[in-house]
Order: structure tokens, then C-alpha cells, then sequence
């Protein structure tokens, strides 16, 4: 039996961020009920039946009394709320410089690949200091992916990539759960978060198998899938290329213009016809049902892995 | 609502929890408003659904769309706007205590009512053949196959559960026929006529909704 | 206690042998085919209690595994007996409890009415009820549902190995009672109010049932509709909610939280109604802010359709829905505030006496606070993203739900049981009950906010060791609270045959329902009452009120 710990390990930036959002809640919290507890119990033993206190004078005109009271608490709510909200936005804004470590939730493990190419299951190891991004999916129901210690988790939907990102402060292992409802052993869907000095992780990397990297294996699906026969540089077919397409804004043929992200790339190998790239016939056939989401992944990485090149063709989108 | 009394012939007693036949007609009515407001958000909830498939696949929801029956749609259309106008003439019929008349129009309804169901069963029939009820033998081909079996899922759902407010409508009116040709219908007392006809307007209106979203999304434009 | 006299009568120390447990016979065809609100109130009592207990015993058991991970149960059983109890509580004991029991039984005698506007109606979402009941037990007697009560696709679509079909088809029925119920009190307080009973001459009891009926009849369909979407992606693989399929997981929440989470202000807002009648009363003094007591209940059925993506904040929806929805779930509290608010400026300068109604009020009023200031930690953005799907989201509902709706209806069972039974019941036992509940509970769910905050997730079974020292406390609370539910359960009985005979008003509170003995003859009223007064014009001594 443990004893009664009260805080978890707070071991990213964002926690302590967090703690201080947490201690604002409580102290507003406690001063509203202080108020509203001392007030019953004042009142309740003051104006007790039988206790012969003055009692004349009440309150009259209610509505100032009202309408002073429901303006002072929501001017108290929105400071707390616009607190939280731009925390959330934060955390929702990864830096440029992150690390993509991709996570495939199953039922009932965690099933990670670092860009490497070295793969984990339920355990995540990571530099200590270092941002890191964390694209999210699943291959069945939906899961959550949740570490307590960095104050953070997201649902991994299937069908869907979901981003979550953090800076591990401390050095140390930490707590991961599956925090979303997903079946029978849900409980023990669950691992350790590793926070390494940059140079351990280095020599942990170098110690893991690679075995080849996801942009590696999305190379060979690339051709196996028949993608290059349109998107390849030989290809006749007038279809975009994909050198320096990731993280550069497309187009559109409906006038809009998108960011060609993970889930802009993974639409448009689903869902072909949704997004066409303005001046290309919209031919593409649809993979829905034909590429799963270990493939998809390693697709998209591939894909991300030609953001630094040139096409030598002419015919790339215009940026 | 049922708990509109059947009244005796010459001066009508309204129920025990009322005080007079007035309080009961207006809190029939009132009920039957409440009821539809339920109803509205019911088929709103398929709406949605109905929304979000054509927001996501707007290709294949026209596609699917362009396998559905338009004539008979149309034809339906029109037999249950007129159906809602018979049903609206027997209200102001039975307002004006004209028993006769309103046995009449509340039977022509009712047999509207019918022939609406009976071109709707002949449309699925047809939709049987082509392999196009989810579930039981859909079998469609193409890039849009799912978007069609997810679409022709909803319309069945939307088009049943319409068909079943239909027939529960069908009974009540047919119930009331029977009954205004027995008297039980006077100038004082018709509130199963007003309410029942609010009831049918509704289901009416439902439809007005439907067609255009099954039958013509596919058809419009180029 | 004292007993007040109705003017125009004398005092009544026997209770009238015309009453609606007399009359219309006693026989059990007599009950089943009742049409009267009081004898149906009776029926939907009795069945509420039934599925409390149900409802409960898979509470002991989920406490008891939780004392020593692994625990005793193996993971799909622990699974059944959340859903079980989520399901059971939320469906067959919440939503209808103080609308279908004191709501039913006091709706048309607070308004002066002989019954409620469509006493068929209301027999038959009875019987709709009960069918619903018998068939979510019939689920769980063949082999259980784990989906949990929010049966999240795709895995209730597509991945449990549960009668996932079978539970949607009891919740589905059981929507269906609660339309009825919702449609009869509307129309009801519409059109079936006594002479001068004008709509600000109502007590809060029936603006907050009528503000709940609002709710039950407008999002009900729309969780209908969407139990038979997932039922019909379970049995016909057509893809709404599983992308595998074609489908969108996150329309499913979209449109389950649509229902839900006004269903939560189903569950609460009753239990306002029942507190505003008893503080006044307790206190001796009117209502504090009556006009903002009333509106407040209507705002938040309104707003309370417009807050249900805030359980979705790590869900995947995007960054502005989730700014739009934490600030309205901000908003949102706001009304509820000024209700806390109120209820303790009434108590300011009155004469306040501590029967056991007002100990559970003041109980209510104390947890519901708790409840509802840890509801803006939730509504907070980035607090959420930390506490979802942990203990802390689990005590902040319990904090309302139980803290708050439970107590709100033992509360209003004491208050009204002289009415309703016409006994008295044994004050110390209630008195005790009530101090019990009240500790017990803050034993039983406040370390979950602590374990909440630690990490600890919902719905699992085991743990790490480091969470066990608070699970232990909560344990040990939950057992103080199950001997706290149960004690009522004994004396009550009790007193149906031994208690003290109660008068008509033995509480010398207002209200129309007080003017007509107890037990109340099956119409109600010898002569429909006519209103002159605003409720709660309570004065300092008991003395003889005139309607």
C-alpha cells in the first residue's frame, strides 16, 4: 500500500504550467466555498428557531443583489477561463523543431516507431529537453493516450491522426495509461515513459535494431501501392508531385488553400476527391479500405521525407 | 392525443381531470404541438446524419442519389400534399359540424394515405432488384459503393420511419372516419379531428423535407 | 412539530378514510390500471427504488474490487458491472427520479389541478419504463454489456462482446417513458393551473420539472435516433460511426452528448426544485430571488444544449469548437451560481429549524457547491486535457449526481412522505440517515478527486500501487454511505404502519399541496382551490395560512 501522495511527478514544462492553473482554480474555488459554507453555517446558527437575535431590515432589492453577485462570478470564470484557454492553445501549437514519433494504439498496447525506424511497444523513450510531437492513430476502437506526469493526453481516433506534443523537463520514468475505454484489458493497456539525457537516448537509439526507417519502408509501398506510376518522376500521367509538397500551402481546385500536412496527405490518398490540387484532373483512385494504417503511416513519412527535395519536373504545384 | 374523451352525443363531458370541454380541447392540441416539437428533433437527429455523409462525400451521395425513383417520389409528393389538403378540409368540414362531408374527406385522406404507401412499397420493390437495401443483399460496385450503401441505409431509415408515422396516421383517420359516419362529431366537439390533422400536416411536412434530399440531390446541376 | 389547521376546516388528526390508497379499491388491478398521478407516482416509486438497489449493489461491488488490485473480479466481469451500474443509475434511477416520483405526485396538487393532462399517458410511460427495465436486467442476466453507459462507437458498434443490442433497445424504451413524462408536465402546467395560479405564483418545484420536461421531450429523440444508428451499425455492418466502414467515430459523440448532457441538468435540475421548497419552508421565509431562482432553471435548459463538446475536448475536435465550448460551459455555471447564492441569502434573518429535509438540504446545497466549482476545473481547457477519463471527472459528477440529486430526493421524500403516506416518519433515524449520507459520500468520492488529479483512470480495474491508499478511503466511505441508503429504507417502512399520523400541513409550509389532507383524495381537491398569493409567504410562527 502506498502512501497518500497528492501531486503526481510534474516532469514537463507544461505541468508546471499546469499546477499554477491548478492552484488558481483551488484558491478561487476554496474562496467561494469558504464564502458560501461560512455563510450557511453563520446564518444557521445565528438565525437558529429560538435564538433571539435582531432580525429586522432584510435584504430588499433583490435584483442589485443578484445581478452583483452573477456579474462578480463570471468576471471571476472568464479570467480562469481565458487562463485554460490559452494553455490549450499551447499545447496545441508544437514547435517547428519537434520530434514526430509516430504511436499506433491497438487492443491492448501502445505500438510506437521513432523516425529512425526503431520500434517500442508501451514504452516511449525520449530526450529529456528535446520537444517531441506525437502523431496519433488507431487501428480499432479509440484509445487515449495519456501521461499524468506531463499533464497531457488525446484520444487516438481511428481514422484520424491526432497530434500531441511535450518537452520532458526531468529525467525519470513516467506513467503512460490508456485512458479511453477500449475492451477487456483497457486497464492494462499501459507503459512507461522514459525521459533520457539526450546522450543516453542517442546510445539507446544506436542500441535498438533500426531495421529500415518509416520513410524507407514508405518508399517501397510507394511503388508497390503503383503510387509512382503517376507521382514517380518518369511518369507520364499528370498528377503533383510530391517533392517539397509537405508543409507548403496547395491550392485548391474550389478556390481554397490548405496546408499540406499529415492529415491533408492521408485525405488525399483516402479520399482523393475531397481536396484536388487546383490544375490536375481529379484521377485518382481512392485507397479507403486497401492501405492500412501501418502503411498510411509510413506513406506519409515517406512523403514528408521529400519536403527537402526538388522535383526535377516542372509540373510540381506551385507553392 | 388518446386521451381526447370519446364524447356523448349530445353535450359532450369532458374528462375527469379537466373542468370544461374547452380546457381538454386546448390541452389536446397543445399536446399534440409538444409532440411534434419531439418529432422534429427525431428526424432532425437523421438530418444530421443525412448532412454529415453529404458533407463528406458529396460525389457519392449524388451518385446514390441518381439511383433513387424520382418519378415515384414526385407522384408521392404530390399525393400527400393532396392528402393534406383533404385532411385540412375535413377540419374546417368538421368545424362547421357537416358530418357527411367529413366522413367523406376523412376517408379520400386515409385513402391517399394508402396509395402514398403503396407507390412507396412498389419504389422499394424496385430497390430490392437492384441490389440496394444495406445489410440484407446490397451489392453495388464503383469507388462510391460505401457512400451508396450509407445513403440507401439512411433513406430506408428516413423513408420507414416516415412509412410507419404513415400508417399509425392511416389508422387514426381511418379510427375517426368510422366514427364521424357514427355522429361522434359535432361543431362543439371535434377535437380528435383538429388534432389528429395537425398530426398529418406533420407527417406531410416531413416528406416536403425528404423528397428533395433523396431524389433531387443527385439530379441538380450538370 | 406542530400541526397546522386549514382554514374553514378543523383540525384533522385522523386522516380521511376518502383518500386515493382508499379509493378505487385496493386491489392490484386497481393499481395496474390507475389513471390517478398519485397511485402511478406510487408504482414508479416503488420500481425507482428497486433499480436504486440494483444500481447500487454493482457500486458495493466495483468499490470492493477496488481495495486490492488486482482486485477480485476478472476484467470483462468489472467491465459489466460499471456499464450495469452507469447505465441502471443514469437511465433507470436519475432521469426519472424526482420527475416521475414527486414530480408526478405533486405537479397537479401544487398547481391545483385534479390530475395530471393525460393520466393515460402517464400510465402508459409507466409500463414503458418498467418494460425497459425488465429488459436491461434480461440483458445483464445473459451475459452483460461492457460498453459503458456512453457506449462509444466503434467499440459498441462493432468490437464489444457484449448484448449491446439489448441495452440500447431497454435505454431507447426508457427515452421513449421520459418523452411522455416530459410532454404531460408541459402540457400540464400549461393549461391545467388552478384560477390565479399565474405562472410567477408557481413554486420553483414545478418551473425547474417543467424546465426539465423542456429538455427530456427536445433531446430524448435525438439519443433515439442515435442508439438505433449504432444498434443498426452493430447488426447490419453499414458504417456511421466506424471508419473502417466509411463512418466518423466522432459523430457518434457529437450526437450522444447532444442528448447527454442536458440529460445531466434532467438529473439536477429537479433536485433544485425540491430544495427551493424546502429551504423557504425550514427557514420560515420567502424564497431569496424567486424571479432569478425560476429564470436561472430555464437558462440552463437552454444553454445546457449548447455545452455538449466540452466532453470532447481530447477527442479530436478542433482548437475553436473547443474555446467556444469551455466558454459556454462557463456560461453555464453562471445560473447555477446565483442559485447556491440564493438559497444562502434565504436563510439570512429567517428561523431556522433542522429537521431532517433541511439537514439533507443543506447537504445538497453544500455538496452541489463542491460539484459545481470542480465543474469549472473540467470546463477548463487545459485542466480537462489533463483530468478526462480520470477519477476527477468520475467525483465531479458523483458530487452532483449523487452529492446533489440523491440527497435533493431523500430530502423531498421526507419533506412530502407525510403528504404522501399520511405518517410521519421517525425524525432522529432521518436525522441520523442524513448526517450519515452526508459524510459518508465526502469520504467515498473526495479522494477521487485526489486520485483524479494523481492519474488514475476511469473504468480500469486494477491500478498501480501508488493509487491505493486514497482507493482505500473511498471504499471505506462508500460502505458508511450504503449503511446511510439503506437506514431510510427500514424506518420508512417502518412508519408506513407505526409512524405518527400526520395532518395536512405538519410542516405549516405554503403551497396548494399542503391545503388538501394527507393522504390527498384521488381527485385532489374537494373544490378547485383559487390562488391569490405568491408562493412562500412564510412567516415567522406557524400559524394558519389561507389559500
Amino acid at each position: 500500500m502506498g502512501s497518500l501522495q497528492l501531486l503526481p511527478p510534474s516532469a514537463s514544462a507544461h505541468a508546471a504550467d499546469m499546477d499554477w492553473l491548478f492552484a488558481a482554480l483551488l484558491g478561487v474555488s476554496a474562496f467561494i466555498l469558504l464564502l458560501v459554507f461560512g455563510l450557511m453555517i453563520l446564518f444557521c446558527i445565528r438565525y437558529r428557531k429560538g435564538s433571539k437575535v435582531e432580525r429586522g431590515n432584510r435584504l430588499g432589492r433583490t435584483w442589485r443583489v443578484e445581478v452583483a453577485w452573477t456579474g462578480l462570478t463570471f468576471a471571476a470564470f472568464l479570467v480562469l477561463y481565458f487562463w485554460g484557454a490559452n494553455l490549450y492553445v499551447r499545447i496545441h501549437s508544437p514547435p517547428s523543431d519537434a520530434t514526430d514519433i509516430y504511436v499506433v494504439g491497438k487492443q491492448w498496447m501502445w505500438k510506437i516507431e521513432h523516425p529512425g525506424g526503431q520500434r517500442e511497444i508501451d514504452t516511449l523513450h525520449v530526450p529529456v529537453g528535446r520537444p517531441v510531437r506525437l502523431v496519433l492513430t488507431s487501428q480499432d476502437v479509440i484509445h487515449d493516450f495519456a501521461i499524468p506526469a506531463f499533464r497531457i493526453r488525446q484520444d487516438a481516433v481511428p481514422g484520424r491522426y491526432e497530434t500531441l506534443w511535450f518537452t520532458p523537463t526531468e529525467i525519470g520514468e513516467y506513467r503512460l495509461f490508456c485512458a479511453e475505454f477500449c475492451g477487456t484489458w483497457h486497464a492494462r493497456m499501459g507503459g512507461t515513459v522514459v525521459v533520457m539525457e539526450p546522450s543516453d537516448f542517442q546510445r539507446w537509439l544506436d542500441s535498438q535494431d533500426p531495421g529500415p526507417s518509416l520513410a524507407q519502408e514508405g518508399e517501397a509501398l510507394f511503388s508497390s501501392y503503383g503510387c509512382s506510376g503517376c507521382h514517380g518522376g518518369a511518369s507520364t500521367v499528370h498528377a503533383p508531385k510530391l517533392e517539397g509538397l509537405f508543409g507548403r500551402p496547395v491550392p485548391l481546385e474550389d478556390g481554397r488553400t490548405v496546408i499540406a500536412d499529415d492529415r491533408y496527405l492521408r485525405d488525399s490518398i483516402l479520399m482523393p476527391k475531397a481536396e484536388i490540387a487546383a490544375g490536375y484532373p481529379p484521377v485518382m483512385p481512392s485507397f479507403a479500405g486497401q492501405i492500412g494504417e501501418d502503411d498510411l503511416l509510413k506513406l506519409v513519412a515517406y512523403i514528408k521525407s521529400l519536403a527537402d527535395k526538388t522535383a526535377d519536373s516542372a509540373e510540381r504545384p506551385a507553392p | 392525443m388518446s386521451d381526447a374523451a370519446p364524447a356523448s352525443q349530445s353535450a359532450p363531458q369532458p374528462e375527469p381531470q379537466y373542468a370544461t370541454v374547452e380546457q381538454q380541447a386546448e390541452a389536446a392540441s397543445f399536446g399534440m404541438w409538444v409532440f411534434l416539437a419531439t418529432e422534429v428533433l427525431f428526424f432532425g437527429g437523421m438530418l444530421l446524419a443525412y448532412t454529415w455523409l453529404r458533407a463528406n462525400h458529396p460525389d457519392g451521395v449524388a451518385e446514390a442519389g441518381r439511383h433513387t425513383t424520382v418519378v415515384i417520389g414526385s407522384v408521392n409528393t404530390l399525393v400527400l400534399l393532396t392528402s393534406s389538403f383533404t385532411m385540412a378540409w375535413a377540419v374546417h368540414a368538421a368545424e362547421h359540424g357537416r358530418q357527411k362531408a367529413l366522413t367523406r374527406l376523412l376517408s379520400a385522406t386515409a385513402l391517399l394515405g394508402l396509395l402514398f404507401l403503396g407507390l412507396k412499397g412498389y419504389e422499394y420493390h424496385g430497390e430490392w432488384t437492384e441490389h440496394l437495401v444495406p445489410g440484407l443483399n446490397f451489392h453495388q460496385d464503383g469507388p462510391h459503393a460505401r457512400t451508396i450503401e450509407l445513403f440507401y441505409f439512411l433513406y430506408f431509415l428516413l423513408t420507414g420511419l416516415h412509412g410507419i408515422h404513415v400508417t399509425i396516421g392511416i389508422v387514426l383517420i381511418a379510427l375517426l372516419a368510422v366514427r364521424a359516419r357514427r355522429g361522434a362529431f359535432s361543431a362543439r366537439y371535434y377535437t380528435p379531428v383538429e388534432v389528429t390533422g395537425l398530426y398529418w400536416h406533420f407527417v406531410d411536412i416531413v416528406w416536403i423535407f425528404l423528397y428533395p434530399l433523396i431524389y433531387l440531390v443527385g439530379r441538380s446541376g450538370p | 412539530m406542530t400541526t397546522a389547521t386549514v382554514t374553514g376546516k378543523p383540525e384533522e388528526p385522523v386522516v380521511a378514510t376518502k383518500n386515493y390508497l382508499t379509493e378505487g379499491g385496493v386491489t392490484l388491478r386497481s393499481w395496474l390500471l390507475t389513471r390517478d398521478h398519485k397511485r402511478i407516482a406510487i408504482l414508479y416509486t416503488l420500481s425507482i427504488t428497486f433499480f436504486f438497489f440494483v444500481g447500487g449493489a454493482a457500486a458495493t461491488l466495483i468499490r470492493l474490487n477496488l481495495v486490492t488490485p488486482p482486485g477480485i473480479f476478472t476484467p470483462d466481469i468489472y467491465n459489466r458491472l460499471f456499464t450495469l451500474h452507469g447505465v441502471i443509475m443514469v437511465w433507470f434511477f436519475l432521469i426519472p427520479s424526482i420527475p416521475n416520483t414527486m414530480g408526478n405526485f405533486l405537479i397537479p396538487l401544487m398547481i391545483g389541478a385534479k390530475d395530471l393532462a393525460f393520466p393515460r399517458l402517464n400510465l402508459l410511460s409507466w409500463y414503458l419504463y418498467v418494460g425497459a427495465g425488465f429488459l436491461a436486467l434480461f440483458a445483464i442476466l445473459i451475459g452483460g454489456v461492457d460498453t459503458g453507459w456512453t457506449f462509444y462507437t466503434p467499440f459498441s458498434s462493432l468490437y464489444s462482446n457484449g448484448y449491446v443490442v439489448l441495452a440500447l433497445a431497454a435505454v431507447l424504451a426508457v427515452g421513449f417513458s421520459s418523452i411522455l413524462t416530459g410532454l404531460n408536465f408541459i402540457v400540464t402546467t400549461h393549461r391545467m393551473r388552478a384560477p390565479g395560479m399565474t405562472w410567477y405564483r408557481l413554486p420553483v418545484f414545478v418551473w425547474s420539472n417543467y424546465a426539465t420536461s423542456v429538455i427530456m421531450v427536445l433531446a430524448t429523440p435525438v439519443l433515439a435516433i442515435t442508439l438505433i444508428l449504432v444498434a443498426a451499425e452493430r447488426l447490419l455492418k453499414v458504417g456511421i460511426f466506424d471508419p473502417a466502414l466509411g463512418g466518423d467515430p466522432l459523430l457518434f459523440q457529437h450526437l450522444f452528448w447532444f442528448y447527454s448532457h442536458p440529460a445531466v441538468y434532467i438529473m439536477i435540475l429537479p433536485g433544485f426544485g425540491v430544495i427551493s421548497e424546502i429551504v423557504p419552508c425550514f427557514a420560515r421565509k420567502p424564497l431569496f430571488g424567486y424571479k432569478f431562482v425560476v429564470w436561472s432553471s430555464i437558462a440552463i435548459s437552454v444553454i445546457g444544449f449548447f455545452v455538449w463538446a466540452h466532453h470532447m475536448f481530447v477527442a479530436g475536435i478542433s482548437l475553436y469548437a473547443g474555446l467556444v465550448f469551455s466558454l459556454l460551459s462557463y456560461v453555464i455555471a453562471v445560473p447555477s451560481a446565483i442559485k447556491v447564492f440564493n438559497w444562502t441569502a434565504t436563510l439570512h434573518k429567517g428561523w431556522i429549524s433542522f429537521d431532517a429535509p433541511m439537514l439533507y438540504a443543506l447537504g445538497f446545497i453544500g455538496l452541489f457547491t463542491i460539484g459545481g466549482l470542480t465543474g469549472l476545473f473540467v470546463a477548463n481547457l487545459a485542466f480537462d486535457v489533463h483530468v478526462t477519463d480520470t477519477y476527477f471527472v468520475v467525483a465531479h459528477f458523483h458530487y452532483i449526481m449523487v452529492g446533489g440529486m440523491v440527497s435533493a430526493y431523500f430530502g423531498g421524500l421526507h419533506y412530502w412522505w407525510p403528504k404522501v403516506t399520511g405518517r410521519l416518519y421517525p425524525e432522529w433515524w432521518a436525522r441520523i440517515a442524513a448526517l450519515l449520507i452526508f459524510f459518508g459520500f465526502n469520504l467515498t468520492f473526495f479522494p477521487q478527486f485526489i486520485l483524479g488529479y494523481l492519474g488514475m483512470e476511469r473504468r480500469y480495474y486494477s491500478y498501480p500501487p501508488e493509487f491505493q491508499a486514497w482507493n482505500i478511503f473511498s471504499s471505506a466511505g462508500a460502505s458508511v454511505l450504503a449503511v446511510g441508503y439503506a437506514l431510510p429504507f427500514f424506518y420508512l417502512g417502518w412508519s408506513l404502519f407505526r409512524g405518527k399520523r400526520a395532518g395536512a400541513n405538519p410542516w405549516a409550509a405554503t403551497g396548494l399541496e399542503w391545503q388538501t389532507p394527507s393522504p390527498p383524495p384521488t381527485h385532489n381537491f374537494d373544490r378547485t382551490p383559487t390562488v391569490t398569493r405568491p408562493p412562500y409567504q412564510y412567516r415567522p410562527e406557524p400559524e394558519p395560512q389561507d389559500v
